[in-house]
């Protein structure tokens, strides 16, 4: 007997039967193949968007490191202020979205309730400045400058004041020790830009929007170093933006610290003769164009001649770099920036470039030997010079006869070098230059490092120029519509000079080998260029990437990474011309242009050498250059528009040099008033809970704060 | 042996047997009943339990501070259900024919009483009897199986008795009549989804009973005017009609009409394979699909048990109607088949357009899925269905 029934039903609903079955069956089939589709096939894609939904990052932003100088005393580091901020997630659950709170918040700041409002609206495409432009989440600053009692007011109240938060933060200071300012070297701190966060998206250290980076100065260079990594909390959040859970927690690392090799009161010492040697100059009448001089800008660089390593680097005019910190006000930055401010951004010290004049001398001299000139043979120094109608002058120099070289850079004698130029041109072919043609004397300004970079660790170092061949005739291509297009034969004066270059402007001309010689003509360098020249014939000839980073010490002090000093190069002269030079050198200290500077100067004891330089700038007056060294350190000095190189630059050398020696005012030396009479070796030490041993700045830098205002506002 | 004889009391009045034999011996009730379609069901509403609980064990602003507050309730449901399907098992369909009418007649009023002040609106729709006690009763769930038993009778008596082959017009339009009035007054609710599924229950139980094929091609010709209509004379509120544009173009307006629909599938498709852990669904957690206890109940399992997970329900759901198919099949009976079919219909349409809305393939419609979803008149519902199932098998009659 089966079990199974016979079932009276008609065919008819036996076929009706599977078809309901295989409809019911191919709906479960469909939602079986979109539920593939969906979490197999398109799974990848959905988590992205799931993961977006409920996952908000917080940020805490690493503690920057400190840019500390030679002997540890803090040029950057950061101060703790009392930070009001508002999170905006607790203000959105007020039911008035936080305006209350806002208001009764203004009120306690003393700030105006619309320019708090203001201040944590987010930004968009409709939204002016100021608006919040990080992450909802994140606490929105509303000042940093809240006293104790109105962090107190808010803490207090906090059933008034939900969402605010006053915590004391870190935020950058330039302390300006010793009344140093230092403003071009540090550099300071600006919020990230879109373009900086996506080039270092793929990179170790990707930047956050809230994040600040260094812009220009040491804050650039070793921005990665400084910043550190910021630490970031992911929390998981509801449909609400409520946090639900923390999923993931990364500490924040502090920034590594930056020792440089600045002395922050050598620093100061330079800042302030700078400074003042340009407020003397504007005392000084200028006979060529009838005025005072203008000392419109200036820089001094303090080298250590063995390593290159700089001491001090101050640029004129400067600004306080204080003023970037927490976002600079519309106003300050067009002080900076604007058409009559005369860019105190610029670091003049490696992106002020000027023809050299005689400072550049050494370079012709060396170029004479190399030629195959004796150095101890004589030449004419005559007052002028002549090449068919032309005439060139001996600037700084009178009719000293025949002279040997050494004697011919003591007395600054240009007619020599005018000579010896013209001769090496005539040989090079002259005007029908030969197929490969020697070019002593540019040759051996490339050999001398000009016309590029010295390398310095600071951003936007300009090269300077030598107008040899080649640029001539660069020069010449990108010019040469303009000029033939304003040329006239029986013009005015540019118009003639149009004519000519447009003719013959790609040719090297025996003018242009002769203005060569003594620094004039194209030729620009920059000071730090000098610097490095003047410091590799101190040491023997080896040319030195300068450098003001020394050491980058982690934050406890434990991991030091040193920077060592790395040359670039030697000078292309022997030992003995090296010598010669030097001699010759040390005779203008004592005897020739700058002697009357160093009355009095030890030079038994601390061997000075110098080179004074006052180059002609067309339409201008002239650049008063000062190039110094003993064994240890070289000075270099420019102003332009300042006077002559002794005479505007030589007080304030002077002055330098006395700081950094201890030399008094009858020349005796006081080794308790040195500054700095050895260059720096050691590097500071820190502490593994970071605290910094600065050596103390010594009685004669104790400045108050109101003068370390007025000091950086000069 | 010939179908014709039928004894329909033979086992279950046989006097000498005890209670616990009668329960396990080889032809018992107990025995009969189809084990597989019971654990399944059961399998379902214990997945669902899981689910629910997930999805509102953080819901503090539905389950009065207490997680389990849901889960309790949800097991509860699922217990009274399971007596519910006993009970009917115990009565039987048959004698249970007999209180049709009334049954009927009850579920007519009940869905009537929505209508008056003693109704009350969920989510736009007008469905719900408050009871008291946290309780409310959805009285178009039990007008389903209603509908089902009534058109039953109406379809099968004659052509059981022999009297007929197939259901005549009469007889049609007579079980059409008494199928469309609770189908009306549940339009009036509006609860669009219900009415859906009853048409299509209607739709399966004129296929099942035989009834002509013009009446069948008639039906399909008038649901689909009638939903014409329904568009056109503005029945539709318009919560309805912006459920359905955000079906039609899910990236209509993210954050308004899309965006149950959108964080539904965000929920599902970030499953994966294997899902992300019981509990550990971000988008569950972070409450970002709305009614995720109740309607939106797959996409708890989509996100937490992933494609192996959600998979598991969709195949839980076919075996139980398989096996409703085979009882639909294997009884003698037109009526175990027409009641059967209905369920079948019923089970089917409703889950498809419940996991299919969130799925993004159907629009959202206010449903709960079967045995999974958080309600009780729902869980009441399809319990008393199963029971009905299992009934139409223990007592098809069997040939002596």
């Amino acid at each position: 007997m089966s079990n199974i029934p016979e079932t009276g039903r008609t065919p008819r609903v036996t076929v009706r039967l599977v078809a309901i079955q295989i409809l019911v069956f191919s709906l479960l089939l469909t939602l079986g193949g979109r539920l593939w589709y969906l979490q197999i096939r398109n799974g990848d894609e959905y988590t992205r968007k799931a993961a977006n939904n409920h996952v908000q990052q917080v940020v805490h932003p690493a503690v920057r490191g400190s840019i500390l100088d030679a002997r540890g005393v803090p040029l950057a580091d950061n101060e703790t202020r009392l930070v009001v901020s508002a999170s905006r997630t607790a203000l959105m659950k007020e039911p008035d979205d936080g305006k209350a709170v806002l208001t009764r918040l203004a009120g306690v700041l003393k700030m105006k309730p619309d320019d708090v409002q203001d201040k944590v609206r987010l930004c968009d495409a409709k939204t002016p400045q100021p608006c919040w432009n990080g992450s909802p989440y994140q606490p929105i600053p509303i000042t940093d400058e809240a006293s104790p009692q109105q962090a107190l007011q808010i803490r207090e109240r906090e059933e008034d004041f939900p969402g605010i938060s006053a915590e004391p933060t870190a935020v950058r200071r330039y302390a300006a020790p010793a009344g140093s300012n230092a403003a071009q070297v540090l550099g300071y701190l600006s919020p990230v830009t879109d373009e900086q966060i996506k080039k270092a998206e793929k990179t170790k250290s990707p930047l956050l929007r809230s994040d600040q980076v260094g812009s220009n100065g040491l804050e650039h260079e070793y921005d990665s170093r400084l910043r550190g990594k910021a630490g970031v909390t992911r929390y998981e959040v509801d449909n609400l933006g409520r946090v639900i859970g923390q999923k993931e927690s990364q500490k924040a690392r502090p920034g590594d610290n930056v020792v440089t090799s600045i002395d922050s009161r050598v620093q100061a010492v330079a800042e302030k003769e700078l400074a003042q040697a340009m407020k003397d100059a504007r005392k000084v009448h200028d006979r060529n164009t009838g005025i005072n001089y203008k000392a419109d800008s200036g820089a001094v660089v303090v080298m250590e001649a063995k390593t290159g390593r700089v001491v001090a680097m101050a640029s004129n005019p400067t600004y306080d770099p204080n003023a970037w910190v927490g976002g600079i006000s519309g106003k300050d930055y067009k002080q900076l920036t604007g058409k009559n401010s005369n860019y105190p951004l610029l670091n003049r010290a490696i992106q002020g470039q000027a023809a050299p004049g005689s400072i550049f001398k050494v370079i012709p001299t060396t170029a004479a030997v190399n030629a195959g000139y004796d150095f101890d043979g004589r030449f004419p120094c005559t007052s002028s010079f002549s090449i068919g109608s032309q005439v060139f002058k001996n600037f700084e120099s009178a009719n000293y006869g025949s002279i040997n070289l050494g004697r011919a850079l003591e007395v600054s004698c240009d007619t020599v070098f005018y000579n010896l130029a013209y001769e090496q041109w005539k040989k090079d072919g002259g005007n029908k230059p030969r197929k490969k043609p020697a070019d002593w004397f540019y040759k051996t300004a490339h050999q001398f490092g000009l016309g590029k970079e010295t390398g310095i660790d600071l951003p936007n170092e300009v090269t300077g120029r030598v107008p040899d061949r080649q640029w001539k005739k660069d020069y010449w291509k990108a010019n040469k519509d303009g000029w033939c297009k304003s040329a006239k034969k029986d013009g005015d004066y540019g118009q003639r000079l149009s004519y000519e270059n447009c003719l013959e402007g790609m040719k090297m001309r025996a003018g242009d080998s002769v203005n060569f010689s003594i620094g004039q003509g194209d030729t620009l360098v920059t000071p730090i260029q000098m610097a490095t020249i003047y410091s590799a014939i101190s040491n023997g000839g080896t040319l030195y990437d300068p450098s003001i980073g020394k050491a980058i010490i982690s934050p406890d002090g434990k991991k030091v990474t040193k920077i060592k000093p790395t040359p670039h190069g030697k000078l292309p002269m022997n030992a003995a011309t090296r010598d010669k030079i030097d001699s010759a050198l040390a005779g203008v200290a004592t005897r020739g242009t700058a002697a009357w500077r160093f009355g009095g100067w030890p030079q038994d004891k601390i061997p000075m050498h110098a080179k004074t330089g006052t180059a002609e700038v067309y339409g201008k007056q002239t650049t008063s250059w000062f190039a110094t060294y003993t064994k240890d350190y070289s000075v270099i000095m420019t102003i332009s528009q300042g006077g002559t190189g002794s005479g505007a630059s030589g007080p304030a050398v002077r002055k330098i040099y006395n700081a950094l020696y201890g030399i008094g005012g009858k020349g005796g030396i006081d080794k308790k008033k040195a500054l700095l009479p050895e260059p720096q070796a050691d590097l500071p030490k820190i502490e593994s809970d970071g605290s910094i041993e600065a050596q103390p700045l010594g009685k004669q830098f104790a400045v108050t704060a109101n003068d370390r205002r007025r000091g950086a506002q000069r | 042996m010939s179908a014709s004889t039928r004894d329909y009391s033979v086992r279950r009045f046989t006097p000498e047997r005890g209670t616990w034999s009668k329960l396990t011996a080889r032809d018992s009730l107990v025995r009969r009943l189809d084990w597989v379609l019971l654990v399944c069901a059961l399998a379902l509403s214990a997945i669902g339990a899981a689910l629910v609980y997930s999805a509102t064990r953080n819901r503090t602003e539905l389950n009065q501070g207490d997680p389990y507050y849901f889960l309790v309730r949800h097991a509860l449901n699922t217990g009274i259900g399971l007596l519910l399907a006993i009970g009917t098992i115990w009565l039987g369909h048959r004698t249970l024919r007999g209180a049709v009418p009334i049954l009927y007649g009850l579920s007519v009023v009940l869905v009537l009483a929505v209508l008056t002040p003693l109704g009350s609106t969920v989510n736009g729709a007008h469905a719900w009897i408050q009871v008291g006690g946290g309780f409310s009763l959805q009285p178009s769930e039990f007008a389903k199986i209603t509908i089902i038993l009534g058109m039953a009778i109406l379809l099968a008596t004659r052509v059981d008795a022999g009297d007929r082959v197939h259901p005549d017009h009469r007889t049609v339009v007579q079980s059409l009549g008494l199928a469309a009035l609770p189908i009306a007054i549940v339009l009036l609710m509006p609860d669009l989804g219900s009415v859906m599924v009853m048409a299509v229950i209607v739709l399966a139980v004129l296929l099942a009973s035989g009834a002509s094929n013009r009446w069948v091609a008639g039906l399909i010709l008038t649901a689909v005017t009638g939903a014409v209509l329904i568009w056109q004379l503005g029945v539709l509120d318009q919560y309805q009609i912006d459920r359905f544009a955000a079906f039609a173009n899910p990236a209509l307006d993210p954050a308004g009409v899309g965006y149950n629909t959108n964080q539904a599938r965000i929920a599902i498709g970030s499953g994966g394979l294997t899902g992300k852990g019981l509990f550990h669904g971000t988008q569950t957690t972070g409450q970002f699909v709305p009614e995720q206890q109740t309607d939106f109940v797959f996409t708890v399992a989509g996100e937490e048990l992933g494609f192996l997970g959600a998979g598991l329900i969709i195949v839980l759901l076919g075996i139980v109607l398989w096996r409703a198919c085979r009882i639909a099949r294997d009884t003698s009976e037109l009526y175990g088949t027409v009641v059967a079919a209905g369920i079948i219909a019923w089970f089917a349409f409703q889950a498809f357009e419940n996991i299919g809305m969130t799925l993004g393939i159907m629009p959202v419609a206010g449903l709960p899925l079967p045995f999974v979803s958080y309600g009780g008149s729902s869980m009441f519902a399809v319990w008393i269905a199963v029971g009905l199932l299992q009934s139409i098998r223990v007592q098809r009659p069997v040939s002596a």
